[in-house]
């Protein structure tokens, strides 16, 4: 066995060690849950009532768009990727991820691009104001200043996915123990592999859409401005074909670790393990065909209207073969209903009712009603909290015990799930309605019909905001004690990664197991 | 979707919750959970897609939520179920990728149709340009040499909870769109400044307003009334504030008004020959003030620190009057959220409120300028 962790600060700053960037990862973003969490209270708090109470116009904007950016860049793709680092080497045999010191490297810069875009907040003129989507010339010509810190913010976070996801298919590619075949890999190495992919794919397109914004503030080039040839659609499609294989990103890990799950808890294998990996490949291979339904405004010639219309409801396809599968393992299981299960399980149903409301979507002239409203605030809050957020909730409740050695508190992790469950439900779903009745996204004011939905949706923001610090308090309990985790941990769980100690040591499979 | 079905999850929905349907209608109506069967063809063809589509997806989920709810309740360790070992089935995975797919044909069929005739905006009665400025609207009828500006009427004491809201609260402009009812009006929209979009519900008309490109669209609304909507599109600070009035009239008396809007307007460049004494011009100006210029510059005048600046004690406000009229005819080169108001506000609307801006907040400049100055100014660039 080699040796153990450094001593002192510099176990972190020069570790190599997966384990330790993936730690390093799942707290930093969730600093960045409870910091994007805090942006979106302050919404919810001006729009507790009509009339302006707490917050100007132009600092509501400024909260709009930092929640957006901090919750998708900073809390939900960098929890996937430690989760990754903690798992993907453990769940294929393998001893570490194939690049360690690019893995240092793709953690360490998050921090600073997430300090320079917080920073923004305090600069004149304020943080980005122009929404998550920065949609040009607003994001340009009529930008703050700070827009250009913004920029290169971005740059570094699309360099440290990139690198992130460069390891994981090098790892998944290259480093399985033998008899690991393809199709013997866990599901959730499965959809990370995909999901790897799609980030190399795209996130070189977010990087090329923000250098031609700074080109077109600081250099006098024209791409997104009529007046000099450009065209601000341009923004729009170049921005949503990084945008909409995005939303995938944030959701096939977590297709993966309810796989893992749902399982363990119904003591039946998953059903349709080919099939599930078949539909996560076509959910990837559409995501790239799909992306102008976030733009059915926009004046597109019909035809493009109708193939992005007929593109997008098949998604409808793969995503419904998932979830048949997912309820089809429950069926006829033994099922228990410990926190990860309990947290799996909304996943499923509160997924699926956020996949309702994008079929609907997809249907394009009712889409130019429902567009830019708030019923799709409520649809894709629902595909992202119960389906990334929840996901990441519960692999974390799963895996706590293998990570640190001791069993999590289930009571307090029950408390949590239902005052998150509840919160949420209560945030999110009459946001479907008032949206229906004509409420447009990105308003810090509103007419005085949408009051009473409002008003709820604050109410239950603050409630899931406080099962967080729950949550947050749970964790740091089971890490500092608390009764000893078996090796298994759960009953029978299927994977490599219960076949090691708990807590896992610091090396794991420094000599390959035996698959069979 | 068949009538049969939707009646049934209809009485379902109704059996569930208890009421009668018509006091469930009622319900729905009063909390305004649904969308609007608006007033025209199209906005009743899209609501009836959402319809059947938002059936289909309650009928698919009872079948799945059931399904998982049953095996939940039923196959749980504590009630003393054992797992079964079952985890493939090839047939089980040929059903359920067939039937949703043949499910998605269904509804493409209609829903083409309906985007086929969204997208018809051949042989309309008449033409609106629509322009969507930070933060207004201006119509202007194609052919009619009628042209306006509609900004939000909602006071800045509504807003800042000084005085109870209005019902129209935020929905409520100083000048409607008004168009005939029973013609094809066909709207060409676009912007001056920022992506802007152009929201209806009850015309079930959403379009974006993109600066340099012509969106077309269209409207046919069958009963008159007043119809109200909002811009759809983020477009920076005030896009909470730039509402959409819509009202239609009946035929004569669209014509009426067309022809009294063309006098009103004959009779406010009239206006521009007219010498205001001091007092006129800076109450004009602050009304104009109030509408046009306070949603960055601010009440007191102090603007935004940097983001928009303070006419209170600023350069030009208390420099020479030539610099101030430039800073309002053509606007900021630097900063391009200050518009050009030259073709936008009246020669009267500029003198009063450039006067308004010299003397107000403190600046006490002590001068005032003509109408006719400013049109000269203007003539003479």
């Amino acid at each position: 066995m080699a040796h153990g962790p450094a001593k002192g600060i510099t176990r972190w700053l020069y570790t190599t060690n997966h384990k330790d960037i993936g730690t390093m990862y799942l707290w930093f973003s969730f600093a960045m849950f409870l910091l994007g969490g805090v942006f979106a209270l302050v919404i919810r708090a001006e729009l507790f009532e009509p009339g302006l109470q707490i917050v100007e116009p132009e600092f509501f904007n400024q909260m709009t768009t930092m929640h957006g950016l901090v919750m998708v860049f900073g809390a939900v793709m960098p929890a996937f990727v430690g989760l990754a680092n903690w798992m993907v080497p453990m769940m294929i045999g393998a001893p570490d991820m194939a690049l360690p010191r690019m893995n240092n490297w793709s953690f360490w810069i998050l921090p600073f691009a997430f300090a320079m875009l917080a920073s923004t907040l305090f600069m004149e003129g304020g943080a980005p104001n122009f929404g998550w989507t920065f949609y040009a010339p607003l994001s340009t010509t009529y930008a703050p200043p700070s827009v250009t810190f913004f920029i290169f913010a971005v740059h570094i976070m699309g360099a440290s996915s990139i690198m992130g996801a460069i390891n994981i298919i090098a790892t998944i590619l290259n480093m399985r123990a033998p008899g690991m075949t393809m199709m013997k890999m866990p599901l959730f190495v499965w959809t990370w592999l995909i999901t790897a992919y799609l980030l190399i794919a795209v996130m070189p397109v977010l990087a090329g859409v923000v250098t031609m914004m700074l080109m077109d503030i600081h250099f006098g080039t024209s791409f997104f401005d009529a007046a000099g040839g450009g065209d601000p659609v341009l923004f729009q499609h170049v921005f949503w074909f990084f945008g909409h294989p995005e939303v995938y990103i944030m959701i096939l890990p977590a297709f993966g670790v309810v796989s893992q799950i749902i399982p363990t808890f119904a003591r039946k294998p998953l059903f349709g393990y080919a099939s599930m990996v078949y539909a996560t490949s076509s959910i990837a291979f559409l995501s790239f065909i799909v992306w102008a339904h976030h733009m059915f405004t926009v004046g597109m010639p019909v035809a493009g209207e109708l193939f992005f219309m007929y593109a997008t409801m098949l998604i409808a396809v793969p995503t419904g073969v998932k979830v048949f599968n997912w309820v089809t393992t429950m069926f006829k299981g033994s099922m228990t209903f410990e926190t990860p299960m309990l947290f799996s399980i909304a996943f499923v149903i509160l997924f699926t009712i956020g996949g309702f409301s994008g079929l609907m979507l997809a249907i394009a002239p009712a889409d130019f009603q429902y567009h830019d409203t708030y019923f799709v605030v409520a649809h894709f809050h629902y595909v992202l909290v119960p389906g990334a957020i929840f996901s990441i909730t519960a692999a974390v409740y799963y895996w706590l015990p293998k990570w640190c050695g001791n069993m999590y508190n289930e009571v307090m992790g029950k408390t949590h799930f239902w005052m998150a469950f509840i919160g949420l439900n209560l945030t999110f779903f009459p946001m479907h309605f008032v949206g229906l009745a004509g409420m447009p996204r990105r308003i810090p004011d509103y007419a005085l019909q949408f009051a009473d939905f409002n008003m709820y949706a604050s109410v239950g923001a603050f409630l899931f905001g406080a099962a967080q610090i729950l949550f947050l308090f749970n964790v740091i309990a089971t890490i500092r004690g608390g009764r000893k985790a078996t090796d298994e941990v759960w009953e029978n769980p299927e994977g490599l990664e219960w076949t090691v100690p708990s807590p896992a040591p610091y090396h794991t499979f420094s000599t390959p197991p035996d698959v069979k | 979707m068949c009538i049969r079905v939707k009646r049934l999850f209809a009485c379902l929905l109704v059996l569930l919750t208890g009421l009668s349907q018509s006091a469930l209608a009622d319900e729905i109506e009063r909390w305004g959970v649904n969308m609007t069967q608006g007033v025209t063809p199209v906005s009743r063809d899209i609501y009836g897609l959402h319809m059947d589509i938002f059936w289909w997806c309650v009928g698919i989920g009872v079948v799945v939520f059931g399904v998982m709810f049953y095996t939940m309740i039923v196959h749980r360790k504590s009630q003393g179920a054992k797992a079964s070992n079952f985890h493939e089935s090839t047939t089980l995975e040929i059903i359920w990728t067939v039937v949703p797919f043949l499910i998605l044909i269904v509804m493409a069929i209609p829903a083409t149709n309906t985007l086929l005739k969204i997208y018809d905006t051949e042989d309309a009665d008449m033409d609106i340009i629509i322009t969507g400025y930070q933060w207004k609207w201006k119509y202007e009828y194609l052919g009619e040499d009628v042209s306006f500006f509609s900004n939000l009427s909602t006071s800045r004491d509504e807003i800042e909870n000084r005085v109870p809201k209005g019902p129209n609260y935020l929905l409520e402009v100083d000048e409607p769109l008004i168009i005939p009812v029973k013609k094809k009006v066909r709207f060409l929209i676009t912007a001056a400044d920022v992506i802007h979009a152009w929201w209806v519900p009850e015309l079930a008309v959403k379009k974006d307003a993109i600066p340099g490109y012509v969106n077309e669209s269209w409207t046919y609304v069958d009963e008159p009334g007043i119809y109200r909507g909002q811009c759809a599109e983020l477009c920076g600070k005030d896009h909470g504030f730039m509402p959409i009035v819509v009202k239609a009239l009946p035929q004569p008396e669209y014509d009426a008004w067309l022809v009294a809007k063309r006098e009103q307007a004959a009779a406010l460049k009239a206006l521009t020959e007219k010498t205001f004494t001091f007092d006129e011009l800076y109450a004009q100006g602050e009304k104009v003030y109030g509408t046009v210029c306070v949603a960055c510059h601010q009440s007191g005048g102090e603007g935004v620190p940097g983001v928009f600046p303070a006419i209170k004690a600023s350069a030009i406000a208390t420099g020479g009057m030539n610099g101030h009229l430039d800073m309002v005819v053509n606007g900021s080169s630097k900063n391009p959220a200050m518009q050009a108001y030259g073709p936008q506000l009246s020669e009267v609307d500029i003198a009063s409120v450039v006067t308004y801006q010299r003397n107000a907040f403190g600046n006490n400049m002590g001068d005032s300028i003509q109408p006719i100055d400013v049109l000269k100014f203007k003539q003479g660039q």
